[in-house]
């Protein structure tokens, strides 16, 4: 009994120092980003003589011209809430009639945006440049470097996802329920719309955290889509394009990462129970 | 009947914008792609340019490029390590957290949190801990002054780069995996641990005979995801090496960790050869496919054997 005690307590000590080594590379993050240039590459592991450095190094990113932090994250916001919320409507929609349609046709189409899922991302990305470079030709739309642009597409690369989770929970609904409606004389737009959609939340808030983290975070595309250099950029192009022009000034890349992190770490602290159901169910799923 | 045509009016019009999105974003590039990688292909819009069908000639000259060679046994490599090293550190973190520890809750998410942040902004950091503060740390600790050596930066070698890919990797990738051993572990009836106790089984054999053959079903997933993420790696290698250090592969200097993601893009866009670069994305895609079923269905069958 004594052992097993021991070993618990060697256990809980063990556990702890992973836990603190694991979250170090956040604390040199916070100490480097209150120093100036010459400490930071001086003393990297030492505590900052002057916490109050790091407000001067958030005010110079954030007029940095080269970062543009404000319209940089105003960018990352539009284009996430507008994905989501489009990627969401869409998704969930096609999802439902494609639960409820038991035609061959409704089935095909929910295999092939399946069998989508295994597509990476690299094989359609130059060619996608090429095509939206043709609609514009055509059509005069402009999908490459603005924020329509970008929304669109991800739309495009979420949806099979998002389809195939709001299928699998619709079809967990009892099918009595629409049949009652129908009865009473409800159209199938005004069923989706009152009865349907409120059930869905759970699986709503899943799609929502699932594809919000990937789509914030995302270089590829935006680096593609919106191209370097753009006035119109996100958070991460923003840090790249910043790290590659002032490469070695610790102190102000150090601080945009960290201005980048923030806002992440907030909501993350906010929403954090929805957040890990959500990519736990998100993954279990696929 | 008219119930019928209203029906089907829905179900078209529910469909209209995900089919329409779907077919202009994936669809037509993705046969796009692939015709491409059969032509001579070209991004600057010159003058009097025509595509031309090249049979299989990128497919030939890819495949017989050393650096394309290299960048697919540097990606293999580091493929097998990360899936090894993630999954065997989320396993363990998983159990850890499952037991009564006092802290578990806060551990889970501590251990957690990396995965929130994207794999480009980790680069940075991991490349700043890498660069700067080991050789602080060398400075300071005696012992270790070893690290102080600036022939010892972690990433100025290959091998310790490819090292280095993998611990970022696992330090992003390991928590999110950890959660879903930990959905999979708490699913198992305590009623089977309590039985086992009674037959005189010890820690290890309960763990070898009820957790394992338990959690094997989410041994696909994880497999799955962690194959796929880590063979498509792109952010951190960007942020953290860039490619380097430069190696050298049959008698050719080249980047020592550009992986396969890279390796495309850098073809395309810094040697201007796209259409070259959309050979190398169709195999990388037909490996990709194969790599994963041959994946999914061994550990189907493991699965069921136990």
């Amino acid at each position: 009994m004594i052992e097993i005690k021991k070993n618990r307590s060697i256990l809980e000590i063990i556990t702890f120092m992973v836990f603190i080594l694991f979250l170090l590379p956040f604390f040199i993050l916070v100490i480097n980003s209150a120093k100036d240039s010459f400490s930071v590459t001086q003393y990297p592991m030492s505590l900052p003589e002057n916490w109050g450095m790091v407000f001067v190094n958030i005010k110079s990113i954030w007029t940095n011209p080269n970062i543009s932090y404000p319209s940089s994250f105003m960018t990352s916001i539009v284009v996430t809430v507008g994905s989501l919320v489009i990627i969401n409507i869409f998704s969930s929609q096609a999802a439902w009639v494609l639960v409820r349609n038991n035609s061959k046709i409704s089935k095909f189409i929910f295999l092939i945006f399946v069998a989508a899922m295994v597509i990476p991302f690299q094989i359609v990305m130059f060619p996608l440049l090429s095509w939206y470079r043709k609609i514009y030709e055509i059509t005069g739309i402009k999908l490459l470097r603005t924020h329509w642009g970008l929304i669109f597409s991800y739309l495009g690369f979420g949806l099979s996802l998002s389809i195939f989770m709001f299928h699998g929970f619709i079809k967990s609904i009892p099918y009595e329920l629409e049949e009652a409606a129908t009865i009473d004389g409800c159209r199938k737009d005004q069923i989706f719309y009152q009865i349907i959609s409120p059930l869905l939340s759970p699986i709503h808030a899943t799609v929502l955290i699932l594809n919000g983290i990937w789509i914030w975070n995302d270089y590829l595309l935006p680096l593609l889509i919106l191209g370097k250099g753009n006035r119109v950029q996100t958070i991460p192009l923003a840090v790249a394009n910043f790290a590659g022009a002032y490469v070695k000034q610790w102190d102000l890349i150090l601080t945009a990462i960290l201005m980048a992190i923030i806002p992440i770490i907030i909501f993350f602290l906010a929403a954090q129970k929805y957040i890990i159901k959500g990519m736990v169910a998100g993954s279990i799923k696929s | 009947m008219k119930k019928q045509k209203n029906s089907s009016f829905i179900f078209w019009l529910f469909l209209a914008p995900v089919l329409f999105t779907f077919i202009m974003v994936i669809i037509i590039p993705f046969f796009m792609g692939i015709f491409y990688s059969f032509t001579n292909w070209s991004s600057s819009a010159r003058a009097n340019f025509t595509l031309q069908w090249i049979g299989f000639t990128n497919f030939r000259t890819s495949l017989g490029d050393p650096t394309f060679l290299y960048s697919f046994l540097i990606t293999t490599l580091y493929t097998v390590l990360n899936v090894v090293v993630i999954n065997a550190t989320a396993l363990i973190l998983a159990l850890v957290v499952t037991s009564k520890l006092k802290l578990r809750n806060i551990y889970r998410v501590g251990f957690f949190i990396p995965n929130l942040i994207g794999g480009l902004v980790l680069g940075y950091i991991w490349q700043f801990i890498f660069n700067n503060a080991l050789p602080a740390i060398g400075n300071a600790i005696p012992l270790l002054s070893g690290l102080a050596n600036p022939e010892n930066l972690i990433l100025s070698k290959v091998g310790s780069s490819v090292a280095a890919l993998v611990i970022v990797g696992t330090w992003q990738y390991a928590g999110y995996i950890m959660m879903i051993y930990i959905a999979a572990i708490e699913g198992v009836p305590e009623s089977l641990f309590e039985a086992a106790t009674i037959d005189g089984a010890n820690e290890f054999q309960k763990f070898l005979k009820i957790t394992v053959p338990m959690v094997a079903q989410a041994f696909t997933i994880t497999m799955f995801l962690t194959l796929v993420q880590s063979f498509k790696q792109f952010d951190v290698n960007v942020s953290l090496t860039a490619g380097g250090p430069s190696a050298m592969f049959r008698n050719t200097p080249l980047f020592g960790t550009e992986l396969l993601s890279l390796n495309i893009y850098n073809t395309a866009f810094i040697k201007n050869m796209l259409a070259e670069g959309q050979a190398r994305a169709v195999i990388f895609f037909a490996v990709l496919v194969v790599v994963s079923v041959v994946q999914v269905t061994i550990n189907k069958k493991k699965e069921v054997e136990m």
